[in-house]
């Protein structure tokens, strides 16, 4: 019984994600995406890799990082210097960038852990805030990154399908770790730390864990975001961007996985879709954000949703009894 | 030889003995009480015991292992689990998932297992499942598996707590007042509830209590802190009647 309730939520997910694929394929074939849209996909697949997986620290380990754009940078710039280096057919060097991107700043993620293991709260939040702009001064004087001038010459790889497949392995991956005994060890640190290790889990451990797959993705994200645009320039990666990484991890719900992947793409989309409000943009922007963040926290709907889940719930339950 | 040892186990905060040549010997099976009034440093022996604070002086041993000094994490691996007085669920997480968390070291798979989902997650998962439901039903609260441990009522907290303790397989259970704000009619539930658990899971349970018809109606012995110190131990009953406790407890 308990198989075949896994098997069919298991189905569920893979028909969920091939009807997207499918739906966005023939959007795209027939031309019925205008090109603004189109050439949106990528930002926004980006953009879920970013909260996803910036999810993972705020939202199931519940420590506060600014520094998301910080990781965001140390792969990008790691990944596209080796790729415009390495002299390799972009192809090939392509997939390389995207691990070693993703390792440079997975490492980052432990130098940063290691201060997160004492600090805790508004702290730690100053300390990653430090490291993002630091990280970006960094590069902005060395000569190897381009300077201010940025990074330029990277090949222009991506593609509607890249990205789509990037994001669904991210996805796949982060839900999977926090499905685990890992995950539910890494919300135990979040909802009681005494508890937590009362209860025999290693607290240093499951933290620096979390810093470094956090940080291994947005380094992903980051080599991603390179081979996109084709340069890189370190304002690209200021304290803005970790803030909008952010408002994404909120806006969604904390420790909410489909609630990103939503608030990713909204957020991307909607400067795009208030284009014809051209004057008001920013204004409605800012209206809807705030908008949402109250109705986020108004017990009403939070009474909402925990009766929906609820019923989703019982209703499992009675089908396992029968 | 005890199950648990304390010898002279003693902590300063700056210049307060908070506990003070505290000793004690708890035997496999027993059912031991910790009682005195407000203050007295019972906690503090439970924090002590537990690894949150490192003693200044004495050691514990149990099982002839010396534990003194050593931390939560590796002293609830060797066999001491605790449930705490003011409650310390996981409250966002579901009740089963309490639970699971304390089969955390039970059963082992890797990172890698768990991202790529190999076949040993799986079978293990089924194993951590059937364990945590296990636990739920001795406690009554299967029906309550998916519920948020926030939105259970206070007394199956109390019982939730004591789920998530035993599944990290302890030898040794500290309760610290688990009969708190429960009504008379809670606390005898709960009162079988504890004995039923030494007799199931062949239990040593270390509890620390102010309801004395709790206390009188399980404990086998006792011991009596009092400003940090040992006023009294001995069989239940004798303790109880100990002219120097009822002092401690009603004043003269």
């Amino acid at each position: 019984m308990m198989k075949n309730k896994k098997f069919r939520s298991f189905i569920i997910n893979v028909g969920i994600i091939v009807a997207l694929y499918l739906v966005l394929t023939v959007l795209i074939q027939q031309g019925i995406l205008s090109r603004s849209m189109r050439n949106l996909l990528v930002p926004i697949g980006i953009n879920i890799i970013l909260a996803v997986s910036l999810n993972l620290t705020v939202g199931f380990l519940g420590e506060l990082s600014l520094g998301h754009a910080g990781f965001m940078s140390c792969g990008a710039y790691a990944g596209c210097i080796f790729a415009v280096h390495s002299g390799l057919p972009p192809a090939v060097a392509f997939p390389i960038a995207i691990l070693i991107g993703g390792l440079t700043a997975a490492v980052f993620g432990v130098i940063i852990g290691i201060p997160a293991l004492r600090l805790r709260g508004d702290y730690l939040a100053i300390v990653t805030l430090a490291f993002g702009e630091i990280i970006r001064s960094i590069f902005t004087s060395l000569t190897i990154t381009g300077g201010a001038k940025g990074l330029q010459g990277i090949p222009r790889m991506m593609d509607f399908n890249i990205i789509f497949i990037a994001a669904v392995i991210t996805v796949v991956l982060i839900a999977n770790l926090v499905k685990s005994r890992h995950g539910r060890a890494i919300c135990s640190i979040r909802d009681n730390v005494i508890a937590a290790e009362s209860a025999g889990i290693n607290v240093v451990y499951y933290k620096l864990l979390t810093f470094v797959v956090s940080a291994f993705f947005a380094g992903v994200a980051g080599v991603l975001y390179g081979f996109n645009v084709g340069q890189l320039t370190p304002p690209t990666f200021d304290f803005n961007k970790s803030i909008e990484i952010l408002v994404m991890v909120v806006m969604g719900g904390m420790g909410s996985i489909p609630g990103s992947i939503i608030a990713a793409a909204v957020i991307t989309m909607l400067p795009e879709l208030l284009r014809d409000l051209d004057k008001y943009r920013l204004l409605i922007y800012a209206v809807v954000l705030i908008a949402v963040m109250i109705l986020n926290a108004s017990p009403r709907f939070i009474a909402m949703k925990e009766n929906m889940r609820n019923k989703l719930r019982f209703g499992k339950n009675r089908r396992v009894a029968e | 030889m005890a199950l648990l040892e304390v010898t002279k186990l003693g902590i300063t905060f700056g210049g307060l003995h908070a506990v003070e040549d505290f000793s004690m010997q708890i035997e496999k099976g027993q059912l031991y009480g910790l009682i005195g009034p407000n203050g007295a440093g019972k906690t503090t022996v439970f924090n002590l015991l537990t690894g949150v604070y490192k003693p200044t002086k004495g050691s514990f041993c149990l099982d002839g292992e010396d534990l003194t000094g050593k931390s939560s994490i590796e002293i609830n691996k060797k066999g001491i689990a605790r449930t705490f007085q003011n409650i310390r669920l996981f409250h966002k997480m579901s009740v089963i998932d309490n639970v699971k968390v304390g089969l955390h070291n039970q059963h082992g798979y890797g990172i890698f297992t768990s991202f790529f989902r190999l076949p040993r997650y799986f079978q293990e998962e089924k194993n951590i499942d059937r364990e945590a439901v296990e636990l739920l039903k001795v406690f009554g609260l299967e029906r309550e598996r998916d519920y948020l441990a926030s939105n259970l009522p206070y007394g199956k907290q109390r019982k939730l707590e004591i789920a998530r303790a035993l599944a990290t397989r302890p030898k040794l259970l500290l309760l610290d007042e688990p009969a708190a704000g429960m009504n008379p009619n809670e606390t005898a539930e709960l009162m079988e509830t504890i004995k039923f658990v030494r007799d199931q899971f062949d239990m040593t349970i270390l509890l620390i209590e102010h309801d004395m018809r709790l206390v009188a109606g399980i404990c086998e012995r006792l011991s009596v802190l009092n400003f940090g110190q040992e006023l009294a131990s001995g069989e239940t009953a004798a303790v109880l009647n100990n002219p120097a406790v009822i002092t401690a407890y009603l004043g003269e």
